[in-house]
């Protein structure tokens, strides 16, 4: 390939690493700092969309092989499902449930349901960024 | 459920059948298997007549439909409803007999449809004159336009036919349609559907400002179905009908529904001056437009339609006039407005049974010969015998002459024109001289066009050349229905009195029920002889004239006046209908341009003007800037440089340079989220603005090679103007209702998230704990969105259909 552009290939292994790395910051920080599903999963779209920026579809699908249609399906189920959960007690839907609990490493962490709900969210997000970008990005017609 | 309910129901009920004779029987004609029917419900009927020489008393039995509306199915049999039950049926049986020699039971003849159409029309209009509920009278009311327009059109083939069965259904649907709305007023009025019980209310009702309204309603439900002035057009054109169809739907029964309306709501809205001269002048107008249209006709059913156009004006004109009874009448024993109740009753008989007959005759006349013109037919007094005598008769009666019952009838018609010229009420004094008049130049037309119709036929030349068919006479099973018809004409012509006290009498008693005392009754006598009075002169006057203008018929066909055949007014017909169409089409072609951006004018247009109606309206244009926050000094340059982005955007030609002043502004905003602490919302707005932009090239970067044009945005006035209204009222409904909310002790449901975010869910970004806990269902719809729009652009994208496939 002639005019490789060296320096974005290797800026970007670095960037998107921070980015990604940012991204999950942000997602686990959403309960009690600025952050969420909802900017978590913007932010992870957008270190991939810096990845298909700088190197070509191809070479990222073979990375990546994912559908991400299949993303958004899986990130929708785990959402609903969430609040399925609380109904096998009675507690109507999308009840959520905190607690504290003392684990190993991690010292006392609080655990809530918020947390899958909110992973479905990323889920999605990252799913929906993508899916329309690469779909967009692809025809070729 | 008693039988009287069963006699409207049965022909419904028994035209299930009719298809399964159709099939079963091939070749029995089906008519044989229709013709008990109507015969058993004649006979059933006539034993309610009162023969004893006692007052009648009317039956009332309910059976509830819809009782939550108060609509029952009640039949009230007087003696108007069975005067009106027993010409449906006795007529009914006549024609039925009449249709199955006349429709001939060829393969490809579709009988069953005839049929179908025909009970079902008898079972309306049995309906119509036995219910006592408006509804249920409505229902029935519709029915018969329905199977009328359905028989019109029996041979939908014919182009003509179809025009015919169109005109009517219109006309008279309309005029059902005003009639629906009259019989809600009254509901309004009385709070009941009930015909008996809103006259017993009549009082209350004259005094109510929806009186004038309700009556007019009603009356052009009646107008239109009975061809008064100026709707009579469709009966003209619903010749097209086979001629049973026209002898029964068109002459005896259907076109007499109005009469029926008029007759039974006279104690309704009678005795009032409205009713009085709208009734009788619509009447008198009909009779003189009808009998002087019908002397231009060459067609015989043509003639006879204009005819029965003439003299259903005839009768509403006597109802009109018999409406004054109500005022002041009988004095001392003497009636003399109750008179035209009489002739309108009498005459309603009369003109069912001779008109019945002359439809019939013409029927035959067409069938043996194969035309209807009077310019080629003559000379078939010597061939048709039987049928030339039926026709004199049923002529002879048409035109008033004596001996026959059509005699009686006019002489009592001039009677109660001369007897109304006498009431001091109601301005009849300036110009009830006017009634006589137009009835006798009317009575003298009847005459030329009942002589034309029968000297025309029936002497001067046979012409065979002239005719498709050898004119042969009919078959004896033809000539049995216009035969008793025509006995009927000279039995009841004869000794009119029988009659007087089985029919007349009880219908009078119900339109004019309240003015006798208990147990009195009607005395009816009609005798031939009054004296040389007035109405006979009269009646001499007309044969004397009507004779003098036949004898220069010669001259009258040569004028203008006889050569323009179709009425006047269905060029006003033919046009509103061909206007309307052709309005309604260039308003949508005006409005639905199909272009995108009317549409957007037309949208913002309508919210400006509702938001500025609204706000006009509640004068709700305050402005208050307490509680309003202080700004803080980077806001200004944010705002600032929003507005100059904002404002530079429609000026951009290319497309790249707009996205990016689009995403400037959505990183403006962002800034706007930061000053005003929202770090959630600053966040993702600035990541989905890069996203965003990222989009927005990828998409113009695809657009197609061909269409690839620079932007360049057209100005318009209009839209400038469009675009500044809408934004000020949005700001002025925005600062409006800042300043109403000031006033209201309004607390925001914030403060309760501020409290319980980290006490109940167990975090402390109220933002986050108000998306996924205390609001978790709005943001998993939203996910949801997300995803379909995901979903969306895949198949927009990926699986566009080329046109070619089978949907």
């Amino acid at each position: 390939m002639k005019n490789t552009p060296i320096q974005l290939h290797v800026v970007t292994r670095i960037v998107a690493f921070i980015i990604l790395i940012f991204s999950i910051f942000l997602f686990f920080a959403g309960h009690n700092n600025p952050g969420g599903g909802f900017i978590g999963g913007l932010m992870t779209a957008s270190a991939l969309v810096l990845l298909y920026l700088s190197f070509d579809l191809k070479t990222i699908k073979r990375v990546l092989p994912f559908d991400y249609a299949y993303v958004i399906g899986a990130g929708l189920l785990l959402a609903t499902l969430t609040g399925v959960a609380g109904m096998f007690f009675g507690f109507p839907y999308l009840t959520q449930f905190f607690e504290y609990f003392q684990l190993p490493i991690l010292g006392e962490t609080e655990l809530t349901t918020a947390l899958p709900f909110d992973l479905g969210i990323y889920l999605v997000v990252v799913g929906f960024t993508l899916l329309v970008i690469l779909t967009v990005a692809e025809d070729d017609s | 459920m008693s039988t009287l309910h069963i006699i409207p129901l049965a022909p419904f009920l028994f035209a299930f059948l009719i298809p399964l004779f159709y099939k079963k029987f091939r070749h029995i004609h089906t008519g044989w298997f229709v013709l008990p029917l109507p015969l058993i419900i004649f006979i059933y009927l006539l034993q309610f007549l009162p023969l004893g020489g006692t007052a009648f008393q009317p039956v009332e039995v309910t059976v509830a439909w819809v009782a939550s509306l108060g609509i029952d199915f009640t039949v009230y049999l007087d003696g108007l409803s069975l005067l009106f039950a027993l010409l449906i049926s006795g007529i009914g049986t006549l024609v039925v007999l009449y249709s199955i020699y006349y429709i001939a039971n060829k393969r490809d003849e579709p009988l069953n449809n005839f049929y179908v159409y025909l009970l079902m029309f008898m079972g309306a209009m049995l309906g119509v004159v036995l219910s006592d509920n408006l509804i249920v009278l409505y229902v029935f009311w519709e029915l018969t336009s329905l199977s009328s327009a359905l028989l019109i059109g029996y041979w939908y083939h014919k182009e003509r036919s179809r025009y015919g069965a169109q005109k009517s259904m219109l006309i008279t649907v309309t005029g059902g349609f005003a009639m629906l709305a009259g019989f809600t007023l009254l509901y309004l009025m009385t709070g009941t559907f009930s015909v008996q019980e809103i006259i017993a209310m009549s009082d209350q009702i004259a005094a109510s400002p929806y009186f004038v309204p309700a009556m007019i309603l009603v009356l052009a439900g009646a107008f239109t179905k009975s061809a008064q002035f100026p709707f009579h057009i469709w009966l003209p054109d619903a010749m097209e009908a086979p001629t049973p169809v026209s002898a029964y739907l068109h002459s005896a029964t259907m076109v007499k529904a109005g009469i029926y309306l008029v007759a039974r709501l006279t104690p309704l809205f009678g005795g009032q001056a409205e009713w009085f001269w709208i009734v009788t002048g619509f009447g008198l107008l009909t009779l003189l437009w009808g009998s002087v249209s019908a002397v231009r006709q060459k067609d015989l059913k043509g003639i006879l339609a204009f005819s029965t156009v003439s003299q259903l004006g005839l009768i509403m004109s006597l109802l009109g006039m018999g409406s004054a009874a109500f005022h002041y009448d009988v004095i001392d024993g003497e009636s003399l407005y109750t008179v035209a109740i009489l002739a309108a009753v009498f005459h309603l008989f009369n003109h069912a049974t001779f008109k019945g007959s002359l439809f019939m005759v013409v029927g035959i006349i067409d069938h043996e010969t194969g035309t209807r013109d009077i310019r080629k037919l003559g000379g078939l007094m010597a061939i048709m015998p039987v049928t030339f005598t039926i026709s004199l008769i049923g002529v002879a009666s048409m035109a008033g002459l004596p001996p026959f019952n059509g005699f009686l009838s006019k002489e009592i018609f001039f009677e109660g024109a001369l007897n109304i010229t006498t009431l001091d009420m109601f301005n009849v004094e300036t110009l009830g001289f006017l009634i006589p008049v137009v009835a006798w130049i009317a009575s003298v037309f009847t005459f030329v066009y009942s002589m034309m119709m029968f000297f025309q036929t029936f002497t001067g030349k046979h012409k065979p050349e002239e005719l498709p068919k050898h004119a042969h006479e009919a078959p004896v099973g033809m000539l049995i229905s216009p035969a008793v018809l025509g006995l009927m004409v000279i039995v009841f012509g004869l000794f009119p009195n029988m009659l007087a006290y089985t029919v007349i009498e009880p219908a009078m008693q119900s339109i004019l029920p309240g003015l006798l005392g208990e147990g009195e009754q009607f005395y009816v006598n009609i005798y031939h002889w009054h004296g040389l009075n007035t109405e006979l002169l009269m009646t001499m006057g007309v044969v004397l004239i009507g004779t003098a203008l036949f004898l220069n018929f010669d001259k009258l066909q040569q004028t203008a006046f006889y050569l323009g055949e179709r009425d006047p007014l269905n060029g006003a017909y033919d046009n509103g209908l061909t206007g309307l169409i052709s309005g309604a089409q260039y308003v949508d072609g005006v409005q639905m341009t199909g272009k995108l951006r009317h549409y957007f004018t037309y949208m913002f247009v309508f919210l400006v003007a509702v938001l500025s109606y609204a706000l006009i309206r509640t004068n709700a244009f305050a402005i208050d800037f307490a509680n309003t926050a202080q700004i803080s000094p980077y806001m200004f340059f944010i705002i600032l440089a929003l507005s100059l982005a904002t404002i530079a955007v429609p000026f951009m030609t290319k497309r790249v340079p707009a996205i990016i002043l689009v995403g400037i502004i959505g990183f403006l905003v962002a800034l706007i989220f930061v000053v005003i602490r929202a770090p959630d919302l600053a966040l993702t707005q600035l990541l989905v603005e890069t996203v965003m932009v990222v989009l927005f090239l990828l998409v113009f970067y695809h657009l197609p090679e061909l269409r690839k044009e620079s932007f360049k945005p057209v100005f318009k006035w209009s839209n400038l103007l469009i675009s500044l209204s809408v934004g000020a009222v949005v700001t002025i409904t925005g600062l409006s209702a800042h300043a109403f909310s000031h006033g209201h002790d309004i607390s925001p449901i914030s403060d309760y998230f501020v409290e319980n975010a980290y006490a109940l869910a167990g975090g402390e970004n109220i933002v986050n704990v108000i998306l996924v806990d205390f609001r978790g269902l709005d943001t998993l719809l939203e996910v949801f969105v997300l995803g379909i729009v995901a979903l969306g652009v895949v198949v927009l994208i990926k699986y566009k259909a080329s046109g070619r496939e089978e949907v």
